[in-house]
């Protein structure tokens, strides 16, 4: 009886050892690529990393970022990166995020692409600039009853550089819904000059898994990872009229950028329009009117889609589709900038296009 | 029974009559996932037919010459798994090193087959009806051309059915799973041809 017990389990372990030590030795021999060279932006940088693993990770090991928001399954499609020499082929799990003209370019997924030779990458300059922070919670502050205010210090590094209208990467540690660490993109509501904290406005969506973690677990004085700017919602170097949309959480970069006008002293003609349904999803109304009399040419325009009857509010009604179509002129010549969800944005961009203004002058910022 | 025809008997069988995916509905996992897209189905498929056959004479040389002798043979299913994971595994690693064209075609693939229970489901079989080693080859092999054969045709259809107006509840796995039922109904009419089992 007990000598049967051993037999079988020398046996099985025999051949899990067996199996186990053929495994190390082909990690070791056929998977192992030794060092190879990553040549970024044409010698700007030049770093050698172990062969073998996906792009994404060896250059976060690296210390550059790139954007992704499924921390490299291959899910969200965010982590593109043009490869200009070497790399092979375009893999299957890629295609689905590439169209044409990436395919041309053989820009690739960086979490799928694994390095195996020498390579040469192109990247924006301004992915240099992004940092992993950590950070710790200054403030919380309900804004509505479903949005929070979040402002984290940053620790280290201490300080954060960032055009008005980016965003960062805010990292969910492993909690009740996650069982792994994930990250959440959301805009930067400060503004830039005020390098040493970074402001998020974040809603609460039903079991999101980010936005859950910060209104149900964080708590002021927890530490909280985030990584970034990133970005090119940002405003143009113009004197062009302005026009601001925004809904709900649209509000961050937006009130970003405006905190950057009055900091630079731009003065700009801005009109800025914001949709909420009723006075409840209202806020930063104060913010907002302070800010009326310091810019020289600036206008908020809250609107409410379904203001109480017999209610005190005072403002536009209707949704803001209509507000825009009714404030703006035939023929404007206005740079727009919007941010909120998806179908807000594109309900807004045909109206501002039916006003005249031309499609490349319209920014959006598309919550998905 | 056993003529010289027996292999070539089971061979066929295991493609029509016996299907693994139609007939014992294993493998459906992967099979529901990828048909949608023809060209991961030919991939698929090819890596299915590959593992399966491999696996299968491998399992079978450690069932007969490791686990029967010591009177082991409860312990198949644990030790089957790892060694297809490990081959699996080790099939990977040396398409991905020796040609990018196939890595992309086939390699892509195979973490997906690990824990194909089509795979499992072969070896299984083979012990059950006591294959010999060259009857076993071809058993593995059968039973992957034809799970290459279902998930190609489900591919086809599934590609004429893009342009159809499927009922609100039926789309995705639903409709499916409603064909593989049909094509296992017409399967069915190979059985008078020859069975196994």
């Amino acid at each position: 009886m007990i000598a049967s017990l051993v037999v079988s389990v020398a046996i099985v372990s025999s051949v899990a050892v067996f199996l186990a030590l053929l495994m190390v030795i082909a990690d070791a021999t056929i998977a192992n690529y030794g060092d190879v060279q990553i040549d970024v932006n044409e010698g700007t940088k030049d770093l050698t990393v172990k062969g073998g693993q996906p792009l994404l990770k060896a250059l976060g090991d690296q210390g550059i970022f790139i954007p992704s928001a499924c921390g490299g399954r291959g899910s969200c499609g965010l982590c593109k990166v043009q490869v200009v020499k070497g790399g092979g082929q375009v893999l299957p799990t890629e295609l689905p995020w590439l169209n044409e003209q990436e395919q041309q370019d053989n820009v690739r997924l960086s979490c799928q692409f694994k390095v195996k030779e020498d390579i040469s990458i192109k990247i924006p300059e301004e992915l240099f600039l992004v940092k992993q922070y950590v950070t710790k919670v200054e403030r919380l502050r309900d804004l509505t009853y479903d949005i929070k205010e979040v402002t984290l210090a940053l620790v280290d590094p201490p300080e954060i550089k960032s055009k008005a209208g980016q965003y960062i990467q805010f990292q969910v540690p492993e909690y009740e819904l996650t069982d792994e660490a994930v990250y959440r993109a959301y805009s930067i509501s400060s503004a830039p000059s005020d390098s040493r904290r970074v402001e998020l406005e974040i809603r609460l969506v039903p079991n999101g898994i980010c936005t859950t973690y910060v209104h149900k677990y964080l708590k002021e004085g927890d530490e909280v990872i985030i990584n970034g700017p990133y970005g090119d919602f940002f405003l143009s170097d113009t004197d062009a009229e302005t026009i601001c949309i925004a809904g709900g959480s649209g509000m961050a970069p937006i009130k970003a950028i405006l905190l950057d006008m009055l900091d630079k002293g731009i003065s700009r003609k801005t009109r800025y329009f914001f949709g909420a349904r009723t006075e409840a999803d209202l806020f930063l109304l104060d913010e907002m009117k302070e800010l009326e009399q310091k810019l020289p040419d600036f206008t908020f325009i809250p609107a409410l889609s379904n203001p109480e009857e017999g209610g005190s509010w005072k403002g536009e009604t209707g949704l803001i589709t209509d507000v825009v179509a009714r404030y703006v002129d035939e023929g404007t010549a206005a740079e727009s900038y919007l941010c909120g969800s998806p179908g807000m944005i594109d309900a807004c961009i045909k109206v501002l296009i039916s006003k005249g203004i031309p499609e490349e002058k319209i920014f959006y910022d598309k919550f998905s | 029974m056993e003529s010289n025809w027996y292999p070539l008997a089971v061979f066929f069988a295991a493609v029509f009559t016996n299907n693994i995916l139609l007939a014992n509905y294993l493998g459906m996992c992967s099979f529901l996932s990828i048909a949608k897209e023809l060209k991961a189905s030919v991939g698929l498929g090819m890596a299915v037919t590959f593992v399966m056959a491999v696996t299968t004479v491998l399992n079978w040389m450690v069932y007969t010459y490791l686990l029967v002798p010591f009177g082991l043979e409860y312990l198949r299913f644990i030790v089957f798994i790892i060694v297809i994971a490990a081959f699996v595994q080790l099939v990977e690693m040396i398409i991905e090193r020796v040609s990018d064209g196939l890595y992309a075609a086939l390699g892509i693939f195979l973490p997906l087959i690990t824990v194909n229970c089509a795979i499992l489901g072969t070896s299984l079989f083979m012990v059950i009806r006591d294959y010999s080693l060259i009857v076993s080859f071809f058993f593995g092999l059968g039973s992957g051309l034809g799970w290459f054969l279902a998930i190609l045709a489900m591919a086809g259809i599934l590609q004429k059915l893009k342009k159809a107006r499927i009922p609100k509840g039926l789309e995705g796995a639903g409709i499916t799973l409603v064909i593989t039922g049909i094509m296992a109904l017409a399967f069915m009419g190979f059985a008078g041809i020859l069975m196994i089992g």
